[in-house]
């Protein structure tokens, strides 16, 4: 995802965005049976956004607000080694404790699968969650290791040159999901 | 042998001029323009300078002791390569050059394997412990040119007093390290901003210049011969300009790294530039380089201290003082020629005639009927020292890297060349 | 902006990004060791070698609990510098470690400039954990991480360095990094134990305590090595702790929400007055948990492939 890149084609608008959102919020409310023990973890960065915006959703629906968490997984990222600058890193804020609680891990695009093993081995150094279900925004595919997504906004087939953004408000950007190549 | 066509510079007689020099077995026959002679092997200095043998009145041969830094050979080796015909080698060895049986194995080891003359020095005091005068008579009549306990002052003024007094019947200088031990103690660097960035103890100008006062007063007080060696700074420059002009027996020497270099090569924790008396300060160059030019300073030597590898590469704190210098000394003086800080008729005289005056050797000059100790130089020629082609025993310079102009292209010692370089190839 | 080093071997060397990098890095490793499992596999398969050629449990002991807590396998070597002198060089010592694969070496040495030995000649990233009086980068990183846990900023702050400023790393340190992060550094000492010069490192210099703290924000007590005393750089514990031994009374010349800190271990009584122990000015024992977040944070950093 680093270096310069040129932006190709919009694949999901901002309403596109914000109704796959509200349809995964319905989901997760429908196959938790409510929001009894559960809570919402974000992946920094792009993923923190939409666990918000799914925290609100929810709320709107049940009318209750889950507790959100921001996870920050570089610590167990595989990759550190081979890497010559090691990546900037932030704080991950789970204020709240997640044994016996059914966490929904929030990201923003579901590619080789690594960021989510990185994630899950993450949390279970937190305590021991009833179950870890999996929200995307988009699911390009390209798996690497046999995770799947619980709830995806958008199956998007990819090639793995392709370069796929989610671009949000929260950041200063219009919404939107876009397919770019690099440069 | 005839040299032919060359600048001959010899100071001792005020010669500046292209001449031939005629040498027959091992003294110049005749010095003058067109000589002809056709059984000499002849050679072409055109180009080149033509000047008396360089002399260092300050090495550290090391033998006998210290063999596995230097021996007579390669520190011979080393000095004929720097352009250098006589050395004078500071009694600091293992046994320490306190009496006749050790200066008479440096001169009968020299004799067979040096390929310069070496002239030893002696010491003052016996194990150079600062307390009891040395048998300095017998040690003369056997050959020492001068005394020192180099490598550490005399701290006891009474000790000092005497050993002038007592030299004054032989007529040699008292070759003076002057550094306070006790201002000293510890230090690894010149004390300043370098010395408080870098966490290193340092020695302060003080401790040279204290006692560059008291032994200019003690030489004042016996009318002895005294020569300050490796003259740092410029508080001990100073002291010197005004006692010679009261009239104080008094000369001294520096040495190349001292108009060179400054404290800030230290920076890094650069061990080769770990030396005593220290490096110091940019206004101390400066003031070198005024002391040279105005004559307070009189000679210029070389101070070559060689160290093995592991001396050197280690903690800067354990790591021994000293550098090499032989290969690198006739280069950084004709600097100071380049630099306009001398002419290069002073420069040479500062590496020949005046040391030779010093000692009263037959040496340093082109006069007919001198050793035919002869060093032509090439002041054009730019090299880069690299350590793998120094001929001493020891690598330790900071110069390594550095870019040279002009070096020694032959060094004749009693008649016979001892070292040639030709097209950047050694014979 | 990343470091982009292979060793951290001095604060002189690094720009004020570098410094503000390694401090928000710590502030996230913080929030680990706060977990429950204060553990992340980061390092895991990678060698730290502690080499103590000086005794010091609490630098040791937070070096090593920082190599741990990012799994990292630690192994300690004390050498006594006795059995130094006698055998294989400095060099030889490292270089037979890395020999065993170490990755990163943390190095305590009474010699300035020695890990340079070792950043030079070996592939491991060093780590320098004090050398002589030269600089001990760490620990001014984890005092210039609290001080701006604790006052939010370090920029603009007047900072006093009290005590032995010419034998202390932890001094030096300091003086670069707070001068690099805009901060007003002033040292404070007898004159025998402030060095030549260091007015050009831009700080102002104080023979006396109380003026030198007065409206100070931060006052770093030094700890005075006894064994100084009796020699020519002061006359006794006694007179040293009459003129700089920092009490609550004097405290008071600073400003009122001043922290004192101390880079342990502290001799009370001498640099602090002991009922500044539990004062809530002093953060000496904050400055110890800070300490294991930033050496994670240092390991972290210089942790990225090595070419």
């Amino acid at each position: 995802m680093a270096g310069k890149w040129k932006e190709k084609k919009i694949v999901m608008d901002a309403t596109e965005i914000n109704r796959a959102l509200r349809r995964i919020s319905h989901e997760i409310v429908e196959k938790n049976k409510g929001t009894g023990d559960l809570v919402l973890v974000g992946i920094r960065t792009g993923g923190v956004h939409l666990a918000k915006r799914l925290v609100n959703f929810i709320k709107e629906i049940e009318g209750v607000e889950l507790p959100l968490g921001i996870l920050d997984i570089t610590l167990y990222r595989d990759d550190l080694s081979t890497k010559k600058e090691q990546p900037v890193l932030k704080k991950t804020e789970i204020p709240f404790s997640i044994s016996d609680k059914k966490i929904v891990l929030v990201d923003d695009v579901l590619y080789t699968g690594r960021s989510i093993r990185a994630a899950m081995d993450s949390l279970m150094d937190f305590g021991r969650p009833i179950q870890i279900q999996l929200a995307v925004l988009i699911d390009r595919g390209h798996r690497e290791l046999p995770i799947r997504a619980d709830y995806a906004g958008k199956n998007l087939p990819t090639s793995a040159q392709e370069i796929v953004k989610v671009l949000l408000e929260e950041e200063g950007e219009k919404d939107r999901v876009i397919i770019a190549e690099s440069i | 042998m005839l040299i032919k066509n060359g600048r001959v510079i010899d100071p001792a007689n005020n010669i500046d001029d292209s001449l031939d020099i005629l040498v027959e077995g091992a003294v110049i026959k005749k010095v003058a323009r067109g000589i002809k002679s056709e059984d000499s092997k002849v050679i072409d200095a055109k180009g080149k300078i033509v000047a008396p043998g360089l002399i260092d009145i300050h090495t550290h041969l090391r033998e006998p002791g210290f063999e596995y830094k230097e021996t007579i050979k390669t520190g011979t080796m080393a000095a004929a390569a720097g352009g250098f015909t006589a050395i004078c080698c500071m009694p600091n060895t293992n046994p320490i050059n306190d009496n006749r049986a050790v200066t008479e194995f440096i001169l009968s080891k020299s004799a067979k394997e040096g390929i310069v003359n070496v002239l030893p020095i002696g010491a003052i005091t016996k194990g150079s412990q600062g307390k009891a005068l040395a048998e300095i008579s017998d040690m003369v009549n056997a050959g020492c040119v001068a005394i020192s306990d180099d490598g550490k002052g005399v701290m006891d003024a009474e000790v000092m007093r005497r050993a002038l007094e007592y030299t004054k019947a032989f007529d040699i200088p008292v070759i003076a390290h002057c550094e306070d031990a006790n201002l000293s103690s510890g230090g690894v660097m010149n004390e300043g901003f370098a010395s408080t960035t870098l966490g290193l103890r340092g020695i302060p100008m003080a401790a040279e210049e204290v006692m560059v006062v008291r032994d200019i007063a003690l030489a004042e007080l016996t009318g002895a011969k005294l020569h300050i060696a490796h003259v740092s700074s410029a508080g001990s420059v100073e002291s010197i300009r005004t006692a010679k002009k009261r009239g104080v027996k008094v000369t001294c020497e520096t040495c190349p790294h001292y108009f060179t270099l400054t404290e800030d090569a230290v920076i890094g924790y650069n061990t080769n530039a770990k030396v005593n008396p220290p490096l110091r300060t940019k206004e101390d160059v400066k003031a070198i380089k005024e002391g040279l030019k105005d004559g307070t300073i009189d000679i210029i030597a070389s101070d070559h201290a060689p160290h093995a590898v592991h001396e050197k590469e280690i903690e800067f704190d354990y790591a021994s003082f000293g550098m090499i210098g032989l290969e690198t000394s006739l280069p950084l003086i004709l600097r100071l020629v380049n630099e306009g800080v001398l002419s290069l008729n002073n420069a040479i005289a500062k590496a020949t005639i005046n040391p030779a005056r010093l000692f009263k050797l037959k040496k340093g000059t082109l006069s007919e009927g001198a050793d035919a100790d002869i060093t032509i130089i090439d002041t054009e020629k730019e090299w880069v020292v690299d350590v793998n082609n120094l001929k001493s025993k020891s690598k330790n310079t900071p110069f390594t890297g550095m870019k040279m102009k002009g070096r020694a292209v032959m060094t004749i010692v009693g008649g016979k060349v001892v070292y040639e370089i030709s097209d950047g190839k050694r014979e | 902006m990343p470091l982009n080093k292979k060793d951290l071997l001095e604060i002189q060397e690094l720009s004020s990004d570098d410094i503000k990098l390694i401090i928000d890095t710590a502030d996230s490793f913080k929030e680990v060791t706060g977990r429950d499992i204060k553990k992340v596999p980061t390092l895991r398969g990678k060698t730290v070698v502690n080499l103590f050629y000086e005794p010091s449990t609490r630098t040791r002991t937070s070096f090593e609990l920082a190599a741990k807590r990012l799994s990292a396998d630690v192994i300690n070597i004390a050498v006594s510098t006795s059995s130094v002198v006698k055998g294989e060089t400095l060099l030889d010592t490292a270089r037979n470690i890395e020999a065993m694969r170490s990755d990163i070496i943390v190095i305590r040495h009474s010699a300035a400039g020695a890990p340079y030995i070792l950043a030079k000649g070996l592939k491991s990233s060093v780590i320098n954990a004090g050398d002589g009086c030269h600089e001990h980068p760490t620990q001014a990183l984890l005092d210039m991480f609290t001080i701006r846990e604790k006052k939010g900023r370090i920029d603009g702050l007047t900072v006093a360095i009290v005590g032995d400023i010419t034998h202390s790393r932890v001094a030096r340190s300091n003086i670069h990094g707070l001068t690099k992060m805009g901060a007003k550094v002033r040292v404070i000492g007898p004159a025998t134990l402030i060095p030549l010069e260091i007015e050009r490192l831009g700080v102002q210099v104080y023979y006396n305590l109380d003026e030198g703290i007065k409206d100070a924000d931060v006052i770093i007590m030094l700890r005075v090595q006894l064994e100084r005393q009796g020699k020519t750089y002061f006359p006794d514990i006694r007179e040293y702790s009459m003129q700089y031994c920092l009490t609550r009374e004097r405290l008071k010349f600073a400003k009122e929400d001043a922290i004192v800190m101390h880079p342990g271990p502290v001799n009370w009584g001498v640099e602090i007055s002991p009922e500044l122990s539990e004062d809530k000015a002093t953060v000496i024992l904050e400055q110890v948990t800070n300490g294991v977040a930033v050496r994670m944070a240092v390991m972290y950093l210089l942790s990225g492939e090595k070419s």
